[in-house]
């Protein structure tokens, strides 16, 4: 194999790539945008009529969800068409139409319409988007036609802003753009929609007319055309890529770039984050969203996780991978961070502080670009960016920290107490070493009330020393300059204590929060690792998990085509509601319910089980307040948690089916013999029967008399064997298919050993019987019918496998609770070990030459016994032969 | 055939031609004539046609079950029926005879099995008053003066066991049911405690026979009744 060769066939990532493409393709519907850059372009109407050839050309087409604003010429085009009915949701008290996707799931049509892809569902809808919708049709394997206008992007959404000066609040990830099959540009030059807005042919919602004036600028709409054009061309260029790559066709291909930028949480990550992913977008590369948690801010940690945490959710939205780091120094862990995942370039912005905050504060940037090495970093300018309020949500959960003035007060005491004791000892000390006193109180608030109380207490102290025992005394001027050494001593040592104290304070505390994460983890694993069944590992999920997070949990696993409460701890309850969110959970693979944008009106958080194989089931979490379920320490934590369980419930699950599969081998090896030892059982006696009828019948053999006899005695033994071999077996299968009915009646033991010697008569010829029977013994319970098969199985037992002329024993007598009854002969015994498996179905002693048994007898002796709540075994008697006795229960 | 006219007529119901050419064969020695019914209306229609003096009828037939067959024939006709059957349950065996039939074997059967029982079963229905006086090994029962003698000597028995035993020696040969046998001596009330025909009949074999752990005389039908040993 050449080497040019191999460097033009497609790379086996390209392969792969295509393969799964395709494969998702093949089960996952296909979607089609019909792209527009402003309302009134036609986008419904193109989406009407492609509809219409559809339908035209034979395919199943139905309407979801199509508004058509009242405009006659939509309407036409909708009239033929199937249309679902749309699910009415009550807000405020207002009925609002909505797509009803399980009428739409139901409905399993090919192709289905749905209008405006960036809608907001009302709350309380499965889904907050209109998009996630649209998601779970084309994952249900249904074709979707949608439109959309170009500025619902969220990658173009800053761009727009800053284009018409309007925010868009309905956006939609770009990951649906990229996995469009199609995407159709539904194009009018802008003075065309101008003229249809003038006519009144545009829908225009009522509160939103000014806005629509202030959109509907001719510069608005160039600016929005050229974006929309340039963004499908984006898309048709990239299909040609992948039609290259695939193919191997040489290209000028890029080197795979990999992209950082880092969220904080200000207001100017949103859009740092959005200008990375348009850079990653241009360069093809892949991208990273990281947050670092340092421990200076340990305090307002719940605060910033909440502020961060809308960003971290845009940035995958937007397709970033995405982290949460504890570090103390950002810009080390952002370069540390970098270095390991091989990124080329860092995305920073660019920083608008004041010069003089520079001066203490050095811009990360600054040590960024120090500490980058062959790293990239494109700073970027944030200043003018489209400032996004704080959500409502996010503002009612920031935290109200108290106002320290109890510290500050605490600061002041301490310098207080200072100078009453330096007036107490000045009699002794010179000023100079009264000083020490003030550090001491310096040293005591940095370490206990933290660096702004130090930092006061450093700038009283220095005040009421100099103030009360620096000449002059009673006012603030200096003599002499040395003191003015001291005062820059005091506050440099309290400054530096402080910073140290709360430095070693805050890593502490990070290290405690590490602690107990992993110190939760390794019980879970440990309680994991030794449950041996369903039942201890949703026991040790309850005990750990609840205990760490401080929270209630369900397990919910698959029954059937339900979702069974597997686990659940006590005092929480799931209604039918929350049973259907965690179904929808599991059935789609997707986290739902509180803190999500699925469902998120549900009380609890659903994390679907699963490891790379297979889909346990749904954890269902019910944290404090809706801020825990935000915190990515939370998230973090119950991620590595499934991790555990899901492994955990796999082991248990394999275990079974292992256990199972031992069981179903054993069965098969059991059934192997018995179609050997049926086969061999039956054929055996026909050789004998047609091999005698065959020779008596051929008149050429001219046999004698006194050989007919023979043959014809042969063949008389071997029917009746067969004969005998098809009754067992006709006992055994009613026996194991419980067919036996027991009819116990009270029954004459001896008219029972009576019958089955009568039944052998022939066979007992020249052996010498012996019955032991006590006198009187009264009638016992038993089925007459099967007790009596049971001995006259004994009985042949004992004819076949002892020498012929020794001597057999019937024994029976009562005990206390049993009738006991004993077969007894003379034979060679049986080895100890086989003592307990001559009971065994097919189970057969090496026998005599000449002696032919089925394997059957004992055992069908043992499941009547049985049958009859008794019990039957056998040992060997002392001085040679073997007992077999029955105990049955009075 | 007018030569068949003084023989033994026999019945043969089984819808198996090889079962039906079987005994055909084994019956063919000049001693019975010989009919054939392949179904159960045939069957009806050829007793009623041919008066046989016994029926060997098969239970397992395809157009109606062989019990019904039985109860048909008992609503008009007192021919010895005598059941072969591949079903080998007692339950079976016990509908069959409470419904009117007189003897069971089971198949697969010996020829001379089979001979001996319509022997018997030709024997009694030609011979409708019993001999007074029943000799089996050394046991004597001289039914005209109720007394019974082992050996010579007499034996004394309740009034009960001495009624069981006239029943059973009358029906000599025969199969009788727990059922039958309770019916006919304690009454319809009794008919659901056998353990009361249990005692009388180990108690008669304590009586009679040599060694009552393998009897000669009262022979049991496990899971059916007894039969007391045909003289033949």
């Amino acid at each position: 194999m050449s080497m040019p060769q191999d460097e033009i066939r497609p790379s086996p990532e390209t392969m792969l790539k295509v393969a799964r493409a395709e494969e998702m393709g093949e089960s996952r519907g296909r979607l089609k945008i019909f792209l527009g850059y402003a309302a009134g372009v036609g986008k419904t109407y193109a989406m009407l009529k492609a509809a219409r050839q559809q339908k035209l050309e034979g395919r199943d087409v139905v309407a979801a969800y199509v508004e058509s604003h009242g405009r006659a010429e939509t309407d036409a085009l909708l009239e033929g068409l199937e249309v679902i009915a749309k699910a009415r949701h009550e807000h405020q008290g207002v009925l609002l139409p909505e797509l009803d996707i399980d009428a739409t799931l139901k409905r399993k049509a090919q192709i289905v319409l749905v209008d405006e892809l960036a809608h907001t569902n009302v709350p309380g809808s499965r889904h907050e988007k209109r998009w996630q919708d649209i998601e779970e049709l084309l994952a249900a394997g249904i074709h979707v036609y949608t439109t959309v206008n170009v500025q619902h992007f969220e990658s173009l959404n800053d761009i727009v802003a800053q284009i018409t000066g309007i925010v868009v609040r309905e956006t939609v990830p770009d990951s649906m753009l990229d996995q469009a099959a199609e995407i159709l540009l539904v194009d009018i030059p802008p003075e065309e929609l101008l003229e249809r807005l003038r006519q009144g042919k545009v829908y225009i919602p009522e509160q939103a007319t000014l806005a629509a004036q202030k959109f509907f600028r001719p510069g608005n709409l160039i600016a929005l055309r050229e974006l929309s054009l340039r963004r499908t061309a984006a898309k048709v260029d990239d299909e040609m890529r992948t039609y290259m790559e695939t193919r191997a066709i040489a290209g000028p291909w890029p080197v795979t770039e990999r992209l950082l930028v880092c969220a904080s949480g200000s207001p100017f990550s949103e859009k740092l984050i959005r200008t990375t992913r348009r850079l990653a977008e241009e360069l093809k590369a892949e991208w990273f969203t990281v947050y670092i948690e340092t421990p200076s801010l340990a305090k307002q940690q719940q605060e910033n996780r909440e502020r961060v945490w809308p960003d971290l959710r845009l940035a995958e939205s937007l397709g970033a991978e995405v982290a949460t780091i504890t570090a103390s120094s950002v810009p080390e862990a952002i370069i540390d961070y970098a270095l390991r995942h091989n990124v080329t370039r860092i995305v920073v912005g660019k920083p608008n502080k004041s010069r003089w905050r520079e001066l203490f504060h050095p811009p990360i940037v600054d040590q960024i670009i120090r500490l980058s090495g062959a790293i990239h970093v494109h700073v970027v300018s944030i200043s003018g960016a489209s400032v996004s309020p704080v959500s409502p949500v996010s503002r009612k959960f920031k935290a109200k920290r108290p106002v320290p003035w109890v510290e500050y007060l605490a600061s002041l005491a301490l310098v207080a107490v200072a100078t009453l004791l330096s007036f107490l000892v000045e009699p002794f000390l010179s000023p100079a070493n009264m000083v020490m006193i003030y550090l001491l109180a310096v040293v005591l608030a940095a370490a206990r009330l933290g660096l702004k109380p130090a930092i006061l207490t450093a700038a009283l102290g220095v005040l009421a020393f100099d103030f009360f025992f620096v000449p002059p005394r009673g006012s603030l001027t200096v003599n002499d300059t040395e003191y003015l050494f001291t005062f820059f001593g005091l506050f440099i040592v309290g400054v530096v204590i402080s910073t140290l104290v709360t430095k070693a304070g805050e890593r502490a505390a990070v290290m405690r929060e590490r602690e107990l994460q992993t110190e939760s983890l390794y019980y879970l694993s440990r309680d994991l690792a030794t449950a041996v069944d369903m039942e201890s590992i949703m026991a040790a999920v309850l005990k750990n998990i609840s205990e760490s997070l401080h929270a209630q949990l369900a397990v919910l696993i698959p029954q059937g085509e339900q979702m069974e409460i597997s686990a659940i701890s006590e005092g929480l309850f799931l209604d039918d509601k929350e049973l259907a969110v965690a179904d929808w959970s599991f059935r789609n693979r997707r986290e739902a319910g509180v803190g999500t944008e699925t469902l998120s009106s549900a009380e609890l958080l659903y994390l679907p089980l699963h490891t790379s194989v297979c889909f346990l089931g749904v954890l269902g979490v019910k944290l404090e307040n809706l801020a825990e379920y935000r915190s990515p320490h939370n998230r973090r934590l119950l991620e590595a948690f499934i991790i555990q369980i899901s492994q955990a419930m796999e082991r248990v699950l394999l275990a079974r089916q292992a256990e199972h599969a031992l069981v179903l081998q054993a069965r098969e090896s059991l059934e192997r013999a018995l179609l050997n030892s049926i086969s061999h059982d039956l054929r055996t006696p026909l050789v004998s029967i047609i091999g005698a009828l065959s020779s008596l019948r051929d008149e050429k053999l001219q046999i004698n008399e006194a050989r007919q006899q023979d043959l014809l005695t042969g063949a008389w033994d071997e029917a009746e064997r067969l004969n005998r071999f098809v009754g067992n077996l006709l006992d055994m299968t009613r026996l194991e298919a419980g067919e036996l009915k027991m009819e116990k009646i009270p029954g004459d033991v001896q008219d029972l050993i009576g019958c089955a010697l009568a039944a052998l008569d022939r066979k007992l010829e020249g052996r010498e019987v012996k019955v032991t029977l006590a006198e009187e013994t009264p009638l016992v319970s038993m089925d007459m019918v099967l007790m009596n098969q049971v001995l006259i199985n004994l009985l042949d037992n004992a004819l076949k496998y002892t020498p012929s002329g020794s001597s057999i024993e019937i024994s029976a007598h009562l005990t206390a609770r049993h009738l006991r009854i004993e077969v007894l002969d003379r034979g060679p015994g049986i080895p100890e070990k086989d003592l307990g498996r001559i009971f065994d179905k097919f189970y057969r002693l090496p026998v005599p030459e000449g002696v032919s048994g089925t394997g059957l007898g004992l055992s069908i002796c043992k499941g009547i016994v049985e049958a009859h709540g008794g019990t039957i075994w056998a040992e060997n008697r002392s001085g040679g032969g073997l007992r077999i006795a029955i105990h049955l229960p009075l | 055939m007018p030569t068949d006219t003084h023989l033994p007529r026999i019945l043969v119901v089984d819808d198996e031609p090889a079962i039906r050419r079987f005994l055909k064969t084994a019956l063919a020695s000049g001693e019975f004539a010989l009919s054939q019914a392949e179904n159960g209306h045939t069957a009806l229609a050829t007793a009623v046609a041919v008066k046989p003096d016994i029926i060997l009828l098969d239970l397992g037939l395809p157009d109606m079950d062989g019990v019904e067959v039985i109860k048909r024939i008992r609503e008009w006709s007192q021919v010895p029926i005598l059941v072969l059957s591949v079903r080998d349950r007692e339950t079976d065996k016990v509908r069959a005879l409470d419904s009117g039939a007189d003897d069971y074997l089971t198949k697969p059967f010996g020829v001379g099995e089979l001979l001996a029982r319509i022997r018997v079963l030709l024997r009694r229905s030609l011979q409708q008053i019993p001999e007074p006086v029943y000799r089996i090994d050394d046991l004597e029962i001289d039914l005209a003066r109720r007394l019974v003698l082992v050996r010579g000597e007499e034996v004394s028995l309740t009034p009960t066991e001495y009624d069981v035993l006239r029943l059973l020696v009358v029906n000599a040969g025969k199969v009788l049911t727990h059922r039958q046998i309770l019916k006919e001596i304690w009454g319809a009330a009794y008919l659901e405690q056998p353990h009361i025909l249990r005692v009388n009949i180990s108690n008669l074999r304590h009586k009679l026979e040599k060694d009552a752990s393998r009897p000669r005389c009262i022979l049991t039908e496990s899971g059916v009744g007894y039969r007391f040993k045909s003289v033949s």
